[in-house]
């Protein structure tokens, strides 16, 4: 594009409001409304139990307390579990829970009850005071006991097997067996969680006079709660409104839904006749919302005297907790990302999704792809190590290469399409970075150092990552009678300054200042057809989407224009909202041309009298023409045919700590492309953001469940967060942009990115300080400890092969 | 029965708020929830991510570790507090609006006012004293690289003015 | 996350609180509450009546004397540590206070609330332990002194009787020829140590003629080890007194080579600080 804010580092405009304090999140709504009520829930201490009964009847007599309701409450839609979001053929047991559990709990924290009172300490009060009996049963907790299925999670679930999927694409077992050299390896990556700032939380208002129930929820999809919420409640979808203020981050859990507090919050509302406020605490979030990662992987791999790929066959379990509303995305994921930049010559992959007594699993930024590059990285590390080869050559020899797109895997992706690679240049992002982290340089600082009595080690990894997948998002764009635009756009905002970015590709594309241009997001009273935002698709979806709205709205405008000043379209030109006839002074600014685009009865005020009757129009055609309609207005929808293709590598210098085997970071480096950058700074502040929590999955983070299924470190006590003195005092990025051809602006995705290759960078490093094998991620000081003495015990054994 | 309340006069950016409350009514939901000042948010209450945090005459203090009725006798500042009394942004928001400082915003105050009062103790901290100086809050969208960024170029900004 | 309801009074004199802390066995005193806060939050604790002691007057101080540092009960973390004149009496406390959470906490948190909340994995119990300092509290029967050697009961419980209340803690100032030394390794800055050792050593000319360590994080109670007869192998002295245990974030077996690590390392500062303290 030939214009100015595309590419640029715009401030953003959402920052004026936050910085004030007065952004407004979900618990900051009606908070002066006196009639508020607040809900809390009782939640199972139990990992695995039947509910024998339920005693409320303290509850009743507290003051303040206005309802309590368990399963015997629900009815209707209400009383059947909730949706599974998103069925698949292979997903042959699939299960969700319900609103409130119906006879038994599958997991510590699953509700049970349901309190609302007048304000949120009485409501927990009255959750002290619910008496429940328990039957218990024996949990399910981690990949070995749900495998083993000595007990299982559900009865009618047999092996704990919800699901067992298998692609393959050409005979990746002989090509093992028939190749020269193989290797085999067995790696695992453990629970961790997106843990945003803001937990979820949802407010409910039902206004009886017109029977209308408008939703406030901290949520990544607005109209798919709006379509929950409906169905549940027995509302038409006309009657539901959904609005998501500003939420404080999101990383993938708040794209589940509907949440059990997404629909007794407006069952309650409408019920009382009072709004209602549900605002989880940090407990809750920790052992009722969702985790990820938890993976074990088998890998056999075969490849010749260069290390290249001729089979690969990866057999994976994965651990989604209790229930699995979210279908079977992460592992889809997993089993197709995992393939990275490369093109093994032949590949098969099957996985299980197994049930364990624990919460349930939903994509956390990333979504299966930080446990597909590890295990590919990983196995990338291994062949060089064996062949005795550097190892950014060995993966050199497997790219894709720039003049093989678009590139098809023959296999097919979590959107239901075929795997295809649209475009990419993986050799110029290792040569960028190999300079950026001094890749060739590092043997002469690492015998510098060791001199020192110090250890250090450098690793790299590659990954792909499928953007922007549909179905689709749409925009609407209209210029009022002040010249001002108003943008919608369905899907939501947490955080990624959507505000700022799409203001900028509105103002290019309509010729409008940006100051002048306005955009919501995550309202369905204003685009009420929206998918959400996961996948890191909101640039590429609704980005495209804004884009040809405005292009709609300044179609319009140039033809409403070209007749208000007698010339020729091609002639016209937009600029700052004025449009002019080149090389003439005629001009008409976008208001007035607004004011034109709507014939009036009645004026309102002094412009819009040129658009009333007996000022404007010929008398001779109707005053909107049949393929017209009133308004200076352009809605347009994007629905690419596939998902296109971001990549990136990073590179990572640690140092070990000899004695306490602390991981110091010294140099972090990252090669990015998300093809043309909207606005670099807010990319930037993505990627860092992805580091950040690459390190704390890498060397921090991690959920701790004991053998009965209780959460030990349900806190940020002890779940460790990443401070600012945790991540690497600077994070260099270099980028390189490859347009994707399947969108008008050649854009791919950026929000997941940075988080991508974190566990497998890390364990390539350590590795390479340590000359001790990684296989399994997170890594404590603690587990490094052990694995020096392991390996000093018997270094053979440990070694790879 | 029911619960006493109390009541408890704050002074909180320079107004004097008459709330009543039950002593167990954290200062964090008085702040937000009696005083209306919904600016200082809630991140964990249990005092470790420091989003609710403000100050107590002066002091960063996290407002989820008090109780309102112990800050009978304090100067509160909250971030809307920060802000120039002509509505213009002071030079700690302002860097962080000129280094990309913030996403989702919801740490954000708690920042604000922790870098607020530092840069009152050490108007010109070197990087390592900016981390320092935010190394008790936790932010999950920056990886801090920008905010630290803010501390140094805040404290430009105030030189400068 | 919120409190169960509890009674509360803020007296401005001391007697009336002594009286109101009488008057409830389930009272509890509120000073900084960094710790207590959290617990009622999560409903951990649950007194039936807090005794906020931030209104009495004369206890905030920090005074430095010839025998060393007296902090009153209302004194902050963050008071202490930027006290020069104590850091000057007694290096320990300043060595072991910038380890104490982060800067928000210590500006609130009080460090005679840390001695009585009597947790193990803190800093300044085990301070006030190697230090051999003590604690003075007050009751409506009267008032006593309380060795640290008496202070700590079990895990996060002191020996005060729950009507009284912790007024002042000393801590002895580094005498000539001593020398001290502290260091910690934590998952996080800020965060609650693995493992923590300090020491306090006396120098003789190049003898050694005391040597003892104090550990964080390895025992349920602050321990103090005297290694004078171990020099060459204080850790060794060292682990057949602790007990260290596994936990999420560390088994006791690298928490005793963390001990390992630490405790010579920090033997030697100590006795290089005596040296140059002659």
């Amino acid at each position: 594009m030939t214009t100015k804010l595309f590419g640029s580092k715009v401030a953003r405009v959402e920052d004026q409001r936050f910085l004030r304090g007065q952004g407004r999140y979900v618990d900051d709504l009606l908070h002066d409304d006196p009639r508020l009520l607040h809900a809390a829930v009782l939640r199972s201490p139990h990992a695995h139990a039947r509910i024998t009964d339920i005693d409320v009847s303290d509850v009743l007599d507290v003051e303040g307390v206005v309802a309590v309701w368990t399963y015997d409450d629900l009815a209707g839609p209400m009383a059947e579990p909730l949706p599974l979001l998103i069925p698949h053929p292979a997903l042959t047991h699939g299960r969700t829970q319900y609103a409130l559990a119906k006879d038994e709990v599958n997991h510590v924290g699953e509700a049970i009850a349901f309190v609302v009172a007048t304000d949120r300490y009485v409501a927990e009060d009255a959750v002290a005071l619910i008496r429940v009996s328990y039957e218990f049963l024996e949990p399910v907790v981690g990949i070995p006991a749900a495998r083993a299925a000595e007990r299982l999670v559900h009865p009618d679930v047999p092996g704990n097997v919800g699901a067992r999927l298998e692609q393959e694409n050409g005979d990746a077992r002989a090509a093992i067996a028939a190749a020269p050299h193989t290797l085999s390896l067995d790696l695992r990556i453990e629970r961790s969680a997106c843990t945003p700032m803001e937990g979820r939380g949802t407010v409910a208002r039902w206004d009886p006079d017109t029977g209308r129930l408008t939703v406030w929820s901290s949520t990544q999809t607005s109209t798919g709660v709006r379509g929950c919420v409906a169905a549940k409640l027995g509302l038409d979808l006309a009657k539901v409104d959904v609005i998501t203020p500003d939420v404080g981050g999101g990383f993938g859990v708040k794209i589940n839904h509907p949440w059990p507090e997404e629909l007794l919050v407006p069952l309650a509302a409408r019920t009382l006749g009072r709004p209602v406020k549900f605002t989880e605490d940090r407990r809750e979030h920790f052992i009722s919302s969702a985790h990820e990662r938890a993976q074990e992987h088998h890998v056999e791999v075969g490849f010749d005297d260069d290390g290249r790929l001729l089979g690969l066959d990866v057999e994976f379990w994965h651990d989604h907790g209790a229930y699995t509303p979210y279908g079977l995305i992460v592992p889809i994921i997993t089993s197709t990302q995992l393939l990275g930049p490369y093109k093994p010559q032949s590949y098969r992959v099957v996985f299980e999704s197994l049930y364990t007594n624990t919460v349930m699993v939903t994509p956390y930024r990333g979504a299966g792809r930080p446990q597909g590059c590890f295990v590919m990285e990983r196995t990338m590390d291994a062949i060089a190590a064996y062949l005795g080869k550097d190892r950014a050559e060995v993966r050199s020899v497997n790219f894709i290469q720039p003049d093989e797109f678009p590139y098809d895997h023959g296999l097919v992706f979590q959107d239901g399409r075929e795997l295809e690679y649209d475009s990419g240049d993986y050799p110029a992002s290792l040569a960028k970075l190999k300079e950026l982290v001094g890749w060739d340089e590092f043997e002469a600082f690492r015998a510098e150092m060791a001199a020192e009595g110090r250890r250090v080690g450098i690793g790299l990894a590659c990954y792909v990552e499928g953007t922007g997948v549909g179905p689709y998002e749409g925009a609407h764009v209209h210029v009022e009678t002040s010249g001002k635009v108003k943008v919608a756009t369905g899907l939501t905002t947490q955080g990624q300054g959507h505000q700022t970015a799409f203001a900028q590709i509105v103002a290019d594309t309509l010729g409008v200042r940006f100051e002048d241009v306005e955009v919501t997001t995550g309202d369905t009273r204003r685009m009420p057809y929206a998918v959400g935002t996961f996948a890191s698709r909101a640039a590429v979806m609704s980005g495209s989407a804004v884009h040809l709205a405005a292009l709609r709205a300044k179609e319009k405008a140039l033809r409403i224009a070209a007749e208000a000043l007698e010339a020729n379209e091609a002639d016209l030109e937009i600029a700052d909202g004025v449009v002019s006839v080149r090389g003439t002074d005629a001009s008409i600014d976008l208001g007035t041309i607004s004011v034109l685009s709507n014939p009036l009865r009645y004026a309102f005020d002094e412009a819009s009298k040129a658009a009333t009757q007996f000022s404007v129009g010929d008398p001779g055609k109707p005053p909107v023409a049949e393929d017209d309609e009133p308004g200076l207005e352009g809605r347009d929808f994007y629905s690419p045919e596939r998902a296109t293709f971001a990549s990136g590598m990073h590179a990572v210098i640690v140092e070990t700590d000899p004695d306490t085997a602390e991981v110091r970071i010294l140099k972090y480096a990252v090669v990015h492309d998300c093809g043309h950058l909207i606005n670099p700074m807010i990319v930037e502040g993505q990627i860092h953001g992805g580091v950040a929590q690459g390190v704390g999955g890498a060397l921090y983070e991690r959920m701790a469940y004991d053998e009965s299924g209780q959460l030990l470190n349900a806190s940020f006590m002890d779940f460790l967060m990443p401070y600012v003195t945790e991540v690497p005092a600077s994070i260099d990025i270099d980028h390189l942009e490859t347009p994707s051809p399947l969108n008008p602006l050649g854009i791919k995705g950026a929000g997941e990115a940075g988080v991508i290759p974190s566990a497998a960078v890390f364990a390539a490093a350590i590795e390479d300080a340590e000359r001790i094998p990684i296989t399994a991620m997170p890594i404590s000081p603690s587990e490094l400890f052990d694995l020096r003495r392991a390996h000093a015990a018997s270094p053979a054994s440990e070694e790879t092969p | 029965m029911s619960e006493q309340q109390h009541d408890v006069r704050l002074r909180v950016n320079g107004s004097v708020h008459e709330v009543r409350v039950p002593a167990r009514r954290l200062l964090s939901d008085a702040l937000r929830h009696d005083c209306g000042l919904t600016g200082t948010h809630v991140g964990c209450e249990h005092g470790v991510c420091g989003a609710c945090t403000v100050l107590v005459d002066g002091r960063p203090t996290r407002s989820c570790l008090m109780l309102a009725v112990s800050a009978v006798d304090a100067e509160v500042t909250t971030v809307e507090g920060l802000t120039e009394p002509d509505g213009s942004l002071s030079p700690v928001q302002q860097a962080f609006s000129d280094c990309h400082g913030l996403q989702c915003g919801f740490c954000t105050p708690g920042f604000l006012t922790t870098i607020a009062a530092g840069l009152e103790d050490n108007p010109d901290p070197s990087e390592d004293e900016a981390r320092e100086m935010v190394a008790g809050n936790l932010c999950r969208c920056t990886g801090y690289q920008n905010i630290v960024k803010a501390v140094l170029r805040a404290a430009e900004i105030k030189a400068g003015s | 996350m919120k409190p169960a309801p509890f009674a509360f009074v803020r007296p401005s004199t001391l007697d009336d609180a002594l009286a109101a802390l009488a008057a409830d066995p389930g009272g509890k005193v509120l000073a900084g509450g960094q710790s207590l806060v959290p617990l009622l939050s999560m409903r951990l604790a649950s007194p039936t009546a807090l005794v906020d002691i931030n209104a009495l007057p004369d206890l905030g101080h920090v005074r430095v004397a010839e025998d060393g540092v007296r902090v009153g009960a209302l004194a902050r973390h963050a008071d202490v540590l930027a006290d020069a004149a104590a850091r000057e009496s007694q290096p320990l406390l300043a060595m072991a206070l910038s380890h104490v959470a982060h800067a928000t906490i210590r500006n609130r948190g009080t460090t005679v609330g840390s001695l009585v909340h009597a947790d193990a994995a803190a800093e300044m119990p085990m301070v006030l332990r190697l230090l051999d300092g003590h604690v003075e509290v007050a009751s409506v029967r009267g008032r006593r002194t309380v060795p640290a050697a008496e202070l700590f009961a079990g895990p996060l419980e002191s020996t005060l009787a729950h009507d009284e209340i912790a007024l002042e803690a000393f801590f002895p100032a580094l005498a000539p020829r001593a020398g001290v030394a502290f260091e910690e390794v934590a998952r996080r800055h800020g965060d609650y140590a693995l493992v923590g050792v300090a020491a306090h050593a006396v120098c003789d000319g190049d003898t050694v003629t005391s040597a003892r360590l104090g550990f964080v994080s390895v025992s349920d109670v602050p321990v103090v080890v005297d290694v004078t007869d171990a020099l060459d192998d204080p850790a060794g002295r060292a682990l057949a007194d602790l007990e260290p245990g596994d936990d999420i974030h560390a088994t006791a077996d690298y928490r005793a080579h963390l001990v390992r690590v630490l405790a010579p390392r920090v033997l030697a500062a100590a006795i290089e600080h005596a040296r140059s303290n002659a």
